[in-house]
């Protein structure tokens, strides 16, 4: 079982961690959007500092906002990004 | 429900006569539009709007179908525009039409206030000089959002 999860990123996320979208083979064990971040993180200078302040960085799973215990399962698409500035 | 997501430019009047096309009952359109503004202390030649694509038009229809039904519109309009716009240019357009002024005024504040703290939207300014910077959430919009 190694259906990937698609990743995105928006705004200063996507800058930091040098791309707008990957694919992503969840490994064992990681299956929260907070256990994906930590995971993340550990990959590289860039991931780090775009999830470096967790209070400014939200998620979606399947376009819907989630939280660090929303469950990410094989298939799902993931979204990083700031807090919301539209309007 | 009209809800759009688009780069193009939107004209006011067009849309309110839309909106009011062959509904009798309407008594009152509040209407809110939403401009790239500059200051003296901080000018901006142009703003950049990001959006989450798959996201956006779901986050409004959910936004704008609370405020049909918590303030019983008989129509409401949602237009929101990205990519880079130029000082003065409109962003967004959010009308809505009721019986009476009060239920079309109250639900124009709450579309304009839930959008700005949940639409999948990120602005980036572009000041004088050739700098970039994205702009801030702001904490008095998530209040402004929570007093609904």
């Amino acid at each position: 079982m190694c259906r990937p999860i698609k990743i995105l990123y928006f705004a200063w996320l996507r800058e930091r961690a040098g791309t707008g979208e990957e694919d992503f083979v969840l490994p064992e064990g990681v299956a929260t959007v907070g256990a994906l971040v930590g995971h993340l993180r550990a990959r590289g200078a860039g991931y780090d500092a775009a999830f470096a302040v967790p209070r400014l960085v939200r998620a979606a799973v399947n376009q819907v906002f989630a939280s660090p215990d929303t469950a990410v399962a094989p298939g799902d698409e993931v979204a990083f990004f700031p807090p919301v500035t539209g309007g | 429900m009209l809800i759009r997501v688009q780069e193009e430019d939107f004209d006011l009047t067009a849309e309110t006569e839309a909106l009011l096309a062959g509904c009798k009952e309407v008594g009152a359109v509040a209407s809110f539009l939403g401009v790239v503004r500059s200051t003296q202390d901080r000018p901006i030649e142009a703003m950049t709007l990001e959006h989450y694509p798959a996201m956006t038009q779901r986050a409004l229809e959910r936004i704008a179908a609370d405020a049909v039904g918590r303030f019983a519109l008989l129509g409401c309009t949602v237009i929101h525009r990205y990519g880079t716009l130029r000082m003065g240019e409109k962003i967004v357009l959010v009308l809505a039409a009721a019986s009476h002024r009060q239920p079309a005024l109250d639900a124009t504040a709450f579309l304009i206030d839930w959008l700005k703290t949940s639409a999948p939207f990120w602005k980036k300014e572009h000041l004088a000089g050739g700098h970039t910077a994205w702009v801030h959430a702001r904490a008095e919009d998530d209040e402004a959002a929570a007093r609904w």
